[in-house]
């Protein structure tokens, strides 16, 4: 390569920088200002470009960094906290857990089966080039109401895309959650989560370290699909964008996917490497800018020398095509050849594109003509970051302040109402999509998808670690501040129901757009609410993703700040499950009926679609004495069963508990009175947080209840598992239900499918 | 017992039949489907996985990869070869089974457990099952719907070369318990000299109790136990 210092001169061809090309680029007045001086020149078409996609929301993070530094990072467990492809944490045993959620809601709007494929495959190599070997993936996906066909539609795409992906790879599904509400009618919420586990020696990062080091292309062609995917992604949606918006969305090749996996693990192991990085959104440009940023050295390549899928390709093209399945790899100065050997084994391409220089730019050549030259760390850290006063909109807190005791009673009567709750797609079992995702490859899947968390064993050890996805967008919408508090406790809640202490989380911020005041609010009071509950949990956020205008044609989705949650379990003999097992088992209830029905799914369900209230409370001392609990209760070994209270209430709880998992059929009776002095729809399908319906021999009740109370939480006798061939009977104060289990069975189990085969 | 398992470059389960082998005391080893000799190897296990991606037919392409000549070879001699879900697809790819694996009846990738009744111990996969005996194990697959012609299908009854049938829990083969429609709910089948095996559901996912299920354990510890210096004609048949 040819070293010069010759000054970057517009291509034949390249449109003039005009004021409206700047903001053709998404680009504000007062940020190509900034531009200018950092430049200090007029930037080229292909410069412009860059700063563009670097300077997008989603590369840029420019309307959310300010507050999202309010949030908890550290940990003596964190190993990498946020600013890399994924973050890490010690599990113990000697290994490391790479693990990070991203969002595809744009590309999935638009083509479901593509968007969410893509969205996988950019999640997988977010935690492969940490040098991990993903060993297990969740989805949090929202859709609006399936009586809509064209939502139907998005919901079959996204999970078949999501399916091909993953199960190509051999990447098992272990869990997380399908959202249903008009409030995602025209914007789906598609945020994949991966964990991948590694030998804490194994650790890489995205770094482009040693000057005189090579830069290297692996994997797929570029071509010129997906440019300006990050710009893309920075934008609301509006009518006819399907159509036109199409060539934004990448295409994913699974088995190409699979390759590179195997041939970057072999190359991190091989130590011919120093750093390696996903060509992600934004592609080359945000690689190599990054990887340079984080490493305070500079790159220069030569965008002649990328394998191209086609002829003619502008720089301009190359730098911003997000064509899958790529990786930017930092070689060792000397092991191209041992590099490119590893790459033909899983018959890819390595190609030899520039060097690591001590320049401190991210420089770009065509065959040897200077064609970019920027100052690589304003360029990845010098975004102007925005953060304005918001305010919160009328209309929510209208039906916020919405007395919603007018629905305490249900039109149809009580039993009416638990089958309509019980067999409301929400509560509904999700077995229609996991089955179709691949949930046991690798041998390692110890608690499958249906359950509170999945957790997967951390192979040749005795040890687990637990993850669920959470998020009620219906409360974070009535409340963002107590709904993200209430996304960080119900994950939580999940992970410690298995028996593994709750660790940390990576979040996806699913919010419309930045520039309205009270999406500025929702936003600002979300992440609030994390901070508050990640501090008081010791569960610090190790990374994530912000995906800002989810709206189509003005209309926003719920905020829905999506948590991942990790817990590690160090003896897999402890784990519990949320099914009762056991004829006479008692039946306890830890924590405290309080009846808020707000954001309620019996509000939606029986009330014609109602989204009204103050959605639950969180007490988060109770949260964290519970977990504390649950986990003595679970170390010791006392429980049979153990089922968090969410989405549905009691209702939904004690259903589930009684049906089983994971094929209907499996069910137990039981037998429960609740004597709590509140409306029976109240106490049965109030959401409020701070409970967890457990089991136990009858012998261990009284341990149990003595657990409890020496980590101060409530603890109450509501029954008796009955056995097989019995009914769900719930005494109340006022009422007495009696639900055969056929009928659950079919409520609750065929719900779904009964609606997709339609 | 030495057993190679091939690696296709989409092969995801290379490493489960690997572990499977190991826990039921063989010796396994991984052969890169680029080799052409299968080395000093005592049997074959094909596994799971989308061998070259699979975009065109399951198998397809897997059937051309350099190491399946020494395989096809293997198994004409005698040699014990297993192929399980992608892998039974990759032996039917290759005429070494008869029969083809189509679509899934529901049109979906099914994962999930399911029931299987042995139907056959006298085979080297499965002189550690009783006959009759109902195994709980995972399947994954979109094409896993078994398919022969009519004469085929009735030789393959009348030398009694289904090993494996889905059934319910209670061991009945019907309907209900056939997860993909296949024929006579064919979950697994043998080649008339009996030494090469394929299978769609997973023994790989079962062979210890904190996976669910240990029933896939007794296939792997029969094709260990196997005295290779006997040759595989000579089975146990277990009543």
């Amino acid at each position: 390569m040819i070293a010069t210092a010759e000054a970057p001169r517009p291509r034949p061809g390249d449109p003039p920088i005009t004021p409206e090309l700047v903001d053709d680029h998404g680009l504000s007045p007062e940020e190509y200002e900034q531009i200018l001086r950092i430049m200090g020149r007029e930037p080229t078409f292909a410069e412009l470009g860059v700063f563009s996609a670097m300077w997008s929301e989603h590369c840029g993070y420019k309307n959310s960094k300010r507050l999202l530094r309010l949030l908890p990072t550290r940990a003596p467990w964190v190993i990498q906290g946020p600013g890399e492809n994924a973050g890490v944490i010690d599990v113990g045993a000697g290994y490391a857990l790479a693990f990070k959620i991203e969002s595809h809601n744009h590309p999935s709007a638009v083509e479901p089966y593509q968007g969410a494929a893509t969205g996988i495959g950019g999640i997988l190599r977010d935690v492969f080039t940490m040098g991990a070997r993903p060993v297990a993936t969740l989805n949090s996906l929202h859709f609006g109401d399936l009586d809509r066909p064209r939502v139907r539609y998005l919901f079959s795409g996204v999970v078949k895309g999501i399916g091909d992906y993953g199960n190509c790879v051999g990447i098992p599904s272990t869990g997380g959650e399908v959202y249903f509400d008009r409030g995602y009618e025209d914007n789906p919420i598609v945020n994949a989560m991966c964990l991948g586990l590694m030998r804490k020696e194994d650790l890489i990062r995205g770094t482009a370290e040693g000057v005189g080091n090579t830069l290297m292309a692996v994997g797929a062609r570029t071509g010129r699909d997906g440019i300006h995917g990050a710009t893309f992604a920075s934008e609301e949606l509006s009518e006819g964008d399907d159509e036109a918006s199409r060539p934004q969305v990448q295409v994913g090749d699974p088995f190409t996917e699979k390759l590179l996996l195997e041939a970057s693990l072999e190359l991190i192991a091989s130590g011919h490497i120093v750093g390696i990085q996903d060509m992600g959104a934004a592609g080359l440009t945000s690689s190599g800018a990054e990887m340079a940023g984080r490493s305070g050295t500079g790159v220069e390549m030569d965008v002649a020398r990328v394998p191209v899928r086609e002829e003619g390709m502008t720089p301009y093209e190359i730098l911003l095509s997000e064509s899958q399945e790529r990786m930017l790899v930092v070689a060792a100065a000397g092991r191209e050849d041992a590099v490119r050997e590893i790459l033909e084994k899983w018959e890819l391409e390595a190609a030899t594109i520039g060097t690591v220089t001590a320049s401190g730019t991210f420089r770009v050549l065509q065959d040897g003509v200077p064609v970019a030259d920027i100052p690589a760390l304003p360029l990845t850290e010098g975004c102007p970051t925005y953060e304005r006063p918001g305010e919160e909109a009328e209309e929510v807190r209208d039906v916020r302040e919405m007395d919603v005791s007018h629905y305490i009673s249900p039109p149809n009567g009580l039993e009416s109402a638990f089958l309509a709750v019980v067999g409301s797609p929400n509560v509904a079992s999700k077995q229609w999509v996991y089955e179709q995702y691949d949930t046991t490859v690798r041998a390692n899947s110890i608690e499958r998808p249906g359950g509170d968390a999945g957790v997967i064993r951390v192979p040749g050890t005795n040890r687990g670690v637990a993850a669920s996805t959470d998020c009620n967008g219906r409360h974070t919408y009535l409340n963002p501040r107590s709904g993200a508090m209430g996304a960080v406790a119900e994950a939580a809640r999940n992970v410690t129901c298995t028996g593994a202490a709750p660790m940390a989380i990576t979040n996806c911020l699913n919010f419309g757009s930045p520039l309205k005041p009270h999406i500025r609010h929702q936003f600002r009071e979300a992440v609030l609410g994390m901070r508050d509950a990640c501090s008081h949990f010791e569960t610090p956020v190790t990374g994530g993703n912000v995906s800002f205008y989810n709206e189509t044609d003005g209309e926003a989705v719920y905020p829905t700040p999506v948590i991942g949650m990790i817990g590690v379990i160090e003896d897999l003999d402890t784990i519990v499950r949320h099914s009762f097992r056991d004829a006479r088992d008692a039946i306890l209830l830890l924590g405290t009926n309080r009846g808020e029905l707000g954001g309620s799914e019996y509000l939606y369900a029986v009330h014609d679609g109602l989204v009204a209230g103050e959605p639950p409370g969180v007490d988060l001392a109770a949260e964290r004495a519970l977990q504390r609990c649950l986990l003595a209760m679970t170390g010791r070994k006392v429980l049979k069963s153990a089922h968090d209270v969410a989405s549905g209430g009691l209702a939904a709880t004690l259903v589930e508990s009684c049906l089983g998992r994971p094929r209907k059929g499996d069910g137990v009776g039981a037998a429960v009175r609740l004597d709590d002095d509140l409306p029976d729809t109240a106490l049965l399908f109030g959401e409020d947080h701070g409970r967890v319906v457990v089991s136990c021999a009858p012998e261990e009740e009284d341990r149990v209840r003595q657990l409890a109370a020496d980590y101060g939480v409530p603890c109450t006798r509501i029954g008796t598992v009955t056995g097989e061939d019995a009914a769900l009977e719930i005494a109340t104060h006022s009422s007495t239900l009696t639900l055969a289990l056929d009928v659950l069975n079919d409520h609750y189990f065929g719900t779904i499918p009964g609606i997709m085969s339609e | 017992m030495r057993v190679a398992v091939i690696t296709f470059p989409g092969s995801n389960c290379d490493q489960d039949c690997f572990r499977s082998v190991e826990v039921a005391g063989g010796s396994p080893s991984y052969v890169w489907h680029r080799e052409t000799s299968l080395g000093d190897a005592d049997a074959v296990i094909v596994p799971g996985g989308f061998a070259h991606g699979d975009y065109l037919r399951p198998g397809a392409i897997a059937r051309f990869s350099p190491i399946m000549d020494a395989v096809i070879a293997f198994g004409r001699e005698g040699g014990l070869v297993v192929g399980i879900c992608n892998g039974f697809q990759v032996l039917c790819e290759a005429g070494m089974l008869p029969g083809a694996l189509l679509r899934n009846r529901s049109l979906r990738f099914q994962s999930h457990d399911c029931h299987l009744r042995v139907e056959r111990t006298g085979t080297p996969f499965t002189a550690d099952y009783r006959r009759g005996q109902i195994l709980r194990m995972p399947l994954s697959h979109a094409d896993g719907n078994y398919y022969a012609d009519p004469e085929t299908l009735a030789g393959l009854e009348a030398d009694r070369r289904v090993v494996f049938r889905y059934s319910n829990a209670r061991g009945e083969v019907t309907g209900e318990a056939n997860p993909n429609g296949s024929l006579n709910n064919i979950a697994g089948i043998v080649n008339v000299r009996g030494n090469i095996l394929g299978m769609m559901p997973h023994p790989d996912r079962a062979f210890e109790a904190a996976l669910g299920s240990v029933d896939g354990l007794p296939l792997f510890r029969s094709l260990v136990g196997v005295d290779v210096a006997v040759g595989a004609g000579s089975t146990r048949e277990v009543a």
